[in-house]
């Protein structure tokens, strides 16, 4: 097997196969913080496995609620994990929404339905992100 | 992208594509089936949050329940590490010669990562 030089420039389809790759690694990178800062505030004594999971996947502080957290306010809901839910569901959604269109555009023809299509996701993908943004600040 | 193909479908369901094909397949269904999951989360969440809705209360403690749990952690897992291999193999192409020992091992991680997993999940949920 050899290797030639590709030179695929700036195209859409190309950045957003780019981005799909760096959000994958900055999704698990976010989950590894998330997962490695519960263990360091004590989750291995105050958790249960579902909790932990549930609070790697996403470090919302009513995900861990129902532990044996004496304050939640110490640690877990701050500034500081607003910004990383954030971060979270933006890229999530956005490679979500990515792939989303990628597996629609296999079942549509070159036709109107297809930008019709990509509109649709387009407006999923802003309302979702608004929505998400809007619970996390307000949680 | 494969628009335009005239491929019949029961055709396409006979492709004896393999162990590749299976990971394709189920990183799709995955993909879709996590959007779906965190899209729906999102909408109850927002519900129950503002106006503390009956049915939003419904979805979430569904999700909360061990045995969706165990279908999440399932297609999570599943995704992530097939979307290492699929990243993997994009960056150093001269292995993808070897792309069905990368899909080897990607399976001898998931089953001790996942098989924990579920084992702590059910052990739990039957000690109540």
């Amino acid at each position: 097997m050899y290797s030639r030089a590709v030179h695929p420039g700036l195209t859409f389809e190309y950045l957003m196969w780019l981005f799909t790759r760096i959000s994958a690694i900055a999704l698990l990178t976010l989950a590894a913080v998330g997962m490695i800062a519960a263990f360091i505030l004590g989750a291995r004594t105050q958790m249960d496995l579902p909790t932990l999971m549930r609070w790697t996947f996403f470090p919302n502080p009513n995900h861990v609620i129902s532990s044996a957290i004496p304050d939640i306010t110490l640690g877990w809901a701050n500034g500081f994990w607003q910004v990383m839910q954030i971060l979270f569901v933006t890229f999530g959604l956005t490679h979500g929404f990515n792939g989303l269109r990628i597996v629609a555009e296999d079942f549509f023809a070159h036709s109107f339905l297809r930008p019709m299509m990509r509109g649709l996701v387009f407006f999923l993908w802003m309302f979702m992100l608004l929505i998400a943004i809007y619970v996390i600040l307000s949680s | 992208m494969s628009v335009g193909r005239s491929v019949p479908f029961f055709a396409g369901l006979k492709y004896q594509g393999g162990g590749p094909m299976l990971a394709w397949m189920l990183h799709r269904i995955s993909g879709v089936g996590i959007l779906l999951f965190v899209g729906m989360h999102v909408m109850a969440s927002f519900f129950m949050q503002q106006m503390g809705s009956d049915w939003a209360i419904a979805i979430n403690t569904i999700y909360e329940s061990w045995y969706f749990q165990l279908v999440v952690v399932f297609i999570v897992i599943f995704h992530a590490l097939n979307g290492l291999r699929i990243l993997a193999l994009d960056i150093w192409p001269q292995f993808l010669q070897y792309q069905r020992e990368a899909l080897w091992l990607e399976w001898l991680v998931f089953v001790p990562v996942y098989g924990l997993v579920a084992f702590f999940i059910v052990q739990r949920a039957l000690a109540g």
